[in-house]
């Protein structure tokens, strides 16, 4: 009976992660494909690669992409940072409950009903303020918004854990809580830091609905562009850039995943060293 | 931090509350503000709630038109309902699929675990939009399963699974299977052993086992993991629009309608409130009463 139990679970596992796999590997088999057919096997072949050096709407707006990535994963770590330790180190203050609240409804909120809301308010202060113009500056900040909820979840759950003595000792011995909070807490939650960026980078690269919403004419993200072409049919090259974007995501994860898990065990092992 | 207290601690807090409040919360006073309008064809399309008299008065110029008009028009409702169904049925089958694969990591050896764990939070970490893309290649008319299932001979013309509600459910469940797996992971991997072995040692099968033990002490992880999955498959838009059929009415693709097709903004204002009072509001609710439960 446990026997035939384990292997009906390993069963299950194999099932599940090929269910996750199959259609990415068999995206990237298409990738290959000399023929334009999708059906039809025309040998092997880079064609498709070579092709998307020279579409410049592509190249575009995969620059576009890169940029509001960039700018909203950046934005996001340090407000995130803030909330964290604004929600971890102080108890209690007026706005806390509020902070609370804001911070994790963006995570159960429909995209749909954030970029819709959003694009109000940009419409709005158009017309009040004369900024900001639709395009980069508000999909950035609609990123932001979205990927600052994730930061605050993860660094707060590293700092609850972290501990505090040291940074009081740090103070005690002189040392300006700020200087205190850059030479000992930051370090300690310099992971959290990293991952979450990495995160809101990938989900930021990745975001259509939001970005269809608070964009304007011109400013085509690179989601915006594939969705497009998806929507028109099957294109070959629309195969390839998927697979360069899903195997780079896939290294940098994996890589990211391997320093930090060295870095982690290098520390342990040098706090074991320490204490003997 | 010694901050605490003093006049600093307000450069910690006020940036990120400042700005969700004004990019989070205010745009939804926009929005249940324009719920009111009428619509206009000029720039923005819409009426100003609150205008201005020429004799400076403040006049209020709402209208229930638009919520009336989600009441009367069928369409709302079916599709408010039909996503509910959905994304029900979806869940059901990722915390199916889900459960046994959690329960299997959590079995699984140390070291085997990590690698297990990347595994499944790899594709979380790719593309969802271009996930959905590839999901597309299996399924379509002359797609891997309907070319492979045809060369074996057991169908003799290709299965019409692509632009059905179907391929909508696949694109779910195969989306969204990552975020019911990690949490119920989460919580089988406490489970204490000494509870399993007490119920051995007590002559229960290891089946009998899993029905009295396992499976109510999981049940917040079956929770957790139904909720991430359910809630942004009620709000769907990509998988309906890429792999549903032209009458796949899930609420997301009827709202971006609304909004690009039709630009009707105050209609489409109006669908989003009700969609956030008729969907989030619960959940909401309940999470703030499960957290004071978990507190207490």
């Amino acid at each position: 009976m446990e026997r035939r139990g384990s292997l009906w679970l390993l069963s299950a596992l194999c099932f599940g992660i090929a269910i996750l796999y199959i259609p990415i590997l068999v995206l990237i088999g298409y990738s290959f494909n000399a023929s334009p057919l999708v059906n039809v096997w025309g040998g092997f072949s880079t064609t498709w690669y070579a092709q998307l050096w020279h579409n410049r709407q592509l190249l575009e707006a995969a620059l576009l992409s890169l940029e509001v990535a960039v700018s909203a994963s950046t934005g996001a770590v340090i407000l995130g940072t803030l909330a964290a330790l604004a929600l971890v180190r102080f108890a209690r203050f007026p706005g806390r409950l509020l902070l609370t609240g804001m911070v994790n409804a963006p995570l159960v909120m429909p995209e749909i009903i954030t970029g819709i809301t959003q694009l109000l308010l940009f419409v709005a202060m158009m017309q009040l303020l004369s900024w900001p113009h639709r395009g980069f500056t508000t999909i950035v900040i609609s990123h932001v918004t979205f990927c600052t909820a994730y930061v605050t979840i993860t660094v707060q759950a590293r700092l609850a854990s972290a501990d505090r003595s040291l940074e009081e000792a740090a103070m005690d011995l002189g040392a300006h809580p700020a200087r205190a909070f850059l030479e000992i807490t930051l370090p300690i939650i310099a992971p959290a830091l990293v991952s979450s960026w990495l995160l809101c980078f990938t989900l930021s690269l990745d975001d259509l609905v939001i970005s269809s919403f608070v964009s304007g004419p011109g400013a085509s993200t690179l989601p915006m562009v594939i969705y497009s072409k998806v929507k028109l049919g099957v294109s070959p090259d629309v195969n390839a850039l998927a697979s360069l974007i899903v195997c780079a995501v896939g290294v940098v994860i994996l890589s990211a995943g391997w320093l930090m898990g060295r870095a982690e065990r290098r520390r342990r092992l040098e706090t074991q060293l320490a204490d003997q | 931090m010694r901050l605490t207290g003093s006049p600093g601690r307000w450069l910690i807090i006020l940036p990120p509350l400042v700005f969700l409040l004004v990019f989070f919360l205010i745009p939804f006073a926009f929005a249940f503000k324009i719920s009111f309008a009428e619509t206009a064809a000029h720039v923005p399309p819409y009426t100003d709630v609150l205008q201005v008299t020429p004799d400076h008065h403040w006049r209020l110029a709402a209208t229930l038109a638009n919520y009336r008009y989600l009441l009367t028009d069928e369409v709302y409702g079916v599709a408010y309902l039909f996503s509910l169904r959905t994304a029900f049925f979806s869940t059901l089958v990722c915390l199916a699929l889900g459960y046994p694969m959690a329960y299997a990591i959590a079995r699984a050896p140390r070291a085997t675990q990590s690698v297990l764990l990347l595994v499944i939070m790899l594709p979380f970490w790719t593309s969802f939009l271009l996930r959905v893309y590839a999901l597309e290649g299996i399924i379509r008319d002359n797609g891997l399963l309907n070319t492979l299932l045809l060369h074996l001979g057991l169908i003799d013309q290709p299965l019409r699974i692509m632009r059905t509600n179907l391929a909508v459910y696949l694109g779910i469940i195969y989306s969204y299977l990552p975020f019911m797996v990690l949490p119920l992971f989460a919580t089988l991997e406490k489970l204490d052993p000494t509870l399993l072995e007490a119920a051995a040692d007590l002559g229960s099968t290891p089946w009998r086992a899993f029905l009295d033990v396992t499976l109510p002490l999981s049940v917040p992880g079956m929770i957790a993991g139904s909720m991430l999955v359910f809630i942004p498959a009620v709000g769907e838009f990509v998988i309906p629009s890429l792999l549903g059929g032209p009458n796949n009415l899930m609420i997301g693709r009827v709202l971006w309608d609304e909004f690009f097709g039709n630009h009707d903004w105050p209609v489409a204002a109006a669908v989003a409130i009700a969609f956030l009072l008729l969907l989030v509001g619960p959940i909401a609710i309940y999470q703030y009463y499960n957290v004071r439960q978990l507190e207490a």
